[in-house]
Order: C-alpha cells, then sequence, then structure tokens
C-alpha cells in the first residue's frame, strides 16, 4: 500500500499520459484519449476531474468524461493559453496528469429514482460519465431524461452520441440551441425551458446539471418549479483552481474549497455561495 | 371526437380554469393543420388569433437584412403562439412557420375580446394567464441575452 507521503507526492507529481486519439467535437472544442505511458489506467467516479498539464504551458483542471475501465477521456474547450496547448496535442504527446480529485455526481444516491441530467454547452462532457453509469445500470434507475442545450447547432458536442441516445426506448433526450442557424429543424430555446416539459416524476427524481453558472442558476429555478426538492439537485461549479488538493486555498468560495469539496454541490449547500462573484 | 374544450383543458395556460370558463374559450376556437414550410402568419399581419400547438413544431422567425430569416424560438405541444392579439395595433412581429405537419388549436381575438368585455372575471382570468406566459418568456429571453455560451464556460 502507498504510504501517505507518497500518495501526496502522487497527487502533486503528474504522470505521464500520451494522447492516443484526437477528434474535433467542434470550432474550438476537441476530445482527446489519453493512455498512461506507465502504470495503471486512472479510475475515477463519474464527475471527477484531473489536473492536466501542458508541458511548458501549464495546468488546468478537465473533468474526465469516458467511461470507467476504458482510457482516459477529455473534451477540452480552447480559451486560452492552456487549454489551447491541450488541444492542439495530437496523437502521440504527452501530457502530464494528477488526479483524480473531487467529489462526483450522486449516482449512488439515484438509485431507484428518476434521473434529470441538464447540460449546457460544454457541461455535457463532465456528465457524461454519470449517464453511461445510469445506462449501464439502468433498471436500476427510474425514467432517465437528458436536457441538452447550446449555443449554436454547430456548438452541440458528442452530436452522432447524443443522436444515438435519442434513439434509444429507455431514455429520453431533448436538445435546445439558443440560435438556430443552418438547417436546423429543432428546437430554439434556451435549455432551463425544457425542464418544464421534461418526463420525470419531481417528487422521486435526482437533478444533475453542468454548464454556465448562469444558466445553472436558471435550471435549479426550473427544477425547484417543478417541485424537485432542493437537497436532490447537484450543480458542478467549475471555478478556476489550481492545487486541486484543498492546499493553496485558490479556488475557495466562502467555507469550502471548490477542488476538495467539490467541483458538485448539492444546491442547497451552495445557493448563497453561487452570488459570489469572482474567486 | 373530443370536443374543443377537452382537448385544451390539459394545455399549460387554461389547467385549472372552470368549465363555464374553458366553454367560453373553447367557442371561440377551431382546429387547424399546417404542412410543413406553411407559414401561419407573417410579422405585420393583422393579428386576430392566437394558437395552441397540439402537434409539431412552429418557427418564431424574424427577418434580418443580410441575415435573412432568424428562428428566435420555436413553440411545441401544449405551447401558445401568440399574445399581439391582446394589444392594439393588433399585429404580429414575427413571422412563424410551420416546421413539418403542425396541428394546433386556433383562438379568435375578435370573439374572445367580446366575452372578456362582457364577463370581467374571465377575461381576468385569461388576461393573468396570458400575463404568466409572457413572464416565462420575457426570463428565457433575459437569459439568452446574457449569451451564457459566450466566453470561458
Ligand atoms: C472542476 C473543473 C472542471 C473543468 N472541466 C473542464 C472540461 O471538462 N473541459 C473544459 O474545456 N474546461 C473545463 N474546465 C475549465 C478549464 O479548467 C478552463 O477553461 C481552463 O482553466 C482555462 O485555462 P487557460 O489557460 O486555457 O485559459 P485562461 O487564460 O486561464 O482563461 C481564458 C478565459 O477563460 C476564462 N476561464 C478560465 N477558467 C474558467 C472557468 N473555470 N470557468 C469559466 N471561465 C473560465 C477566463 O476568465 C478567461 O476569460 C473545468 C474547470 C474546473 C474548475
Amino acid at each position: 500500500m502507498a504510504t501517505a507521503a507518497e500518495t501526496l507526492s502522487g497527487a502533486m507529481a503528474p504522470r505521464p499520459f500520451r494522447v492516443v486519439r484526437r477528434q474535433r467535437e467542434t470550432g474550438d472544442t476537441w476530445t482527446l484519449e489519453l493512455e498512461p505511458v506507465n502504470g495503471e489506467p486512472l479510475d475515477f467516479v463519474p464527475g471527477q476531474f484531473t489536473m492536466l498539464y501542458a508541458f511548458g504551458v501549464g495546468e488546468v483542471p478537465i473533468s474526465i468524461c469516458g467511461e470507467r475501465g476504458g482510457p482516459l477521456v477529455h473534451t477540452v474547450r480552447a480559451v486560452g493559453a492552456v487549454s489551447e496547448a491541450i488541444c492542439a496535442s495530437r496523437p502521440g504527446a504527452v501530457l502530464g496528469v494528477r488526479g483524480p480529485f473531487g467529489r462526483g455526481w450522486p449516482v449512488e444516491e439515484a438509485l431507484g429514482l428518476d434521473v434529470v441530467v441538464v447540460a449546457g454547452g460544454i457541461g455535457l462532457p463532465p456528465l457524461r460519465p454519470a449517464l453511461y453509469e445510469c445506462l449501464r445500470r439502468r433498471s436500476e434507475y427510474g425514467d432517465v431524461v437528458l436536457l441538452y442545450g447550446s449555443r449554436t447547432p454547430a456548438d452541440l458536442v458528442y452530436r452522432r452520441e447524443v443522436e444515438a441516445w435519442r434513439s434509444r426506448f429507455d431514455l429520453e433526450v431533448d436538445v435546445t440551441v439558443d440560435r438556430g442557424e443552418g438547417d436546423w429543424r429543432g428546437k430554439v430555446g434556451v435549455v432551463p425551458k425544457l425542464i418544464g416539459s421534461a418526463r420525470f416524476d419531481p417528487g422521486a427524481a435526482v437533478a444533475m446539471v453542468c454548464g454556465p453558472e448562469i444558466m445553472m442558476r436558471f435550471a435549479a429555478e426550473a427544477l425547484l418549479a417543478r417541485g424537485v426538492p432542493e437537497d436532490r439537485i447537484y450543480l458542478s461549479m467549475e471555478r478556476n483552481m489550481q492545487c486541486g488538493l484543498g492546499h493553496c486555498g485558490h479556488c475557495q468560495l466562502g467555507p469550502t474549497l471548490i477542488c476538495r469539496d467539490g467541483p458538485i454541490y448539492r444546491f442547497d449547500e451552495i445557493e448563497p455561495l453561487m452570488k459570489v462573484r469572482e474567486l | 371526437m373530443r370536443t374543443i374544450d377537452t382537448l385544451i383543458h390539459d394545455v399549460p395556460i387554461f389547467q385549472g380554469m372552470s368549465q363555464e370558463a374553458l366553454e367560453l374559450v373553447s367557442g371561440c376556437a377551431t382546429n387547424i393543420r399546417f404542412s410543413d414550410g406553411e407559414v401561419l402568419f407573417r410579422e405585420g399581419d393583422e393579428a386576430d388569433v392566437f394558437y395552441v400547438i397540439r402537434h409539431g413544431r412552429v418557427a418564431l422567425d424574424m427577418f434580418v437584412p443580410a441575415r435573412g430569416p432568424v428562428t428566435i424560438e420555436t413553440v411545441d405541444p401544449g405551447e401558445v403562439i401568440g399574445w399581439s392579439w391582446l394589444f392594439a395595433p393588433y399585429r404580429w412581429h414575427f413571422d412563424a412557420k410551420a416546421l413539418g405537419l403542425v396541428r394546433a388549436t386556433v383562438f379568435g381575438a375578435a370573439c374572445l375580446r367580446e366575452k372578456c368585455e362582457q364577463d370581467p372575471a374571465f377575461g381576468y382570468d385569461l388576461m393573468s394567464r396570458f400575463a404568466q406566459v409572457l413572464i416565462e418568456r420575457l426570463q428565457w429571453t433575459r437569459l439568452r441575452l446574457l449569451d451564457m455560451y459566450g466566453d470561458g464556460r
């Protein structure tokens, strides 16, 4: 067994992972599959993230969005220096990985209940492992609903997979975009609007929400209005962080450190803190 | 065949309405069908009706010079299209076009306005229901104005 010191150094020192596959999702978003250069693959629970290091550029928190037991999968939107360097990594390139870190989605707590997954934009990747888990143990959950929205049709990630999910009989999938462009014949409107007409039992449902914070706030309000109790609504607070270990204090939000206590919080725990503007 | 009042009583905007009021509303209504691409109305046309969609999807478009028609919202079963019938000058502010086959119930504005005037309690009930829909739409529009997917995440 690893000693505490070894565990800490493992969490502090990045392990090298090699990019084995790279796929474009949208104009600025890429999915990378990574395998450890040596040693064991990374185990994780849905909702956890790694600190992903582009050597010589920097390190950022990125959610794990693949299946347990498979390669390490990350979907990254290029928004700045580090995420751009990660997105530009081609097969064969090596990135550093620390983690996994953080508290995951309540997939165990949701057993026996309906599951409502609400995703906005690049909020779908962090939720995908939770969906995989619900589908793997499909008979142990009630209705499973995915509500997904993005800015335009071209910004939808995992488009093929979402279409395949939509054709399943045991999963309800509803998709909307803020702006209907091109030959889009689907819904146009914001994603929280889908909550009102989705099929689930609010009194016996768990909601998992990830997306821009403002969208999560509106989604939580719509879920509450449908009658989902506030202690069954979970949100992912993806604000900036540095060490991932609860040491540096960079991601402190009120009394909580997002990297250690989050990123996933119950709405009743986080609601008063959502009004905190910047970290 | 189901009469219109039984068709509309579980539509959200009419939920919880008294049977009497439902009958007043349905007295001004008729069922209608549009085929793919058919235009329900155009911007600037007289707004003498509103619609409740029962099947299919309707795109609300605005024409933007140099960009063509832009879909600002879609309306799905159970939802209402139109509040321009409520206030003068009773003109539509956008185009509405069927995306695929659409079945809807269409309500005559002049007929409803007359009933509202004759029966202010009914009128107040109907206006409150439309106000609720308007507030909801305004709320979603505000969220969209923020362009929440804009930068970062
Ligand atoms: C727990 C967690 C999980 C995350 N998972 C993913 C993921 O799966 N995929 C993904 O693409 N990104 C994810 N992010 C966000 C990602 O970490 C940031 O985009 C990244 O840190 C940006 O670094 P940069 O150097 O590329 O850009 P910077 O130069 O640091 O920032 C560029 C711009 O993005 C904004 N920004 C940076 N970080 C954030 C953030 N967390 N939220 C909102 N705006 C931000 C900055 O304000 C700035 O405007 C996650 C963040 C957290 C905290």
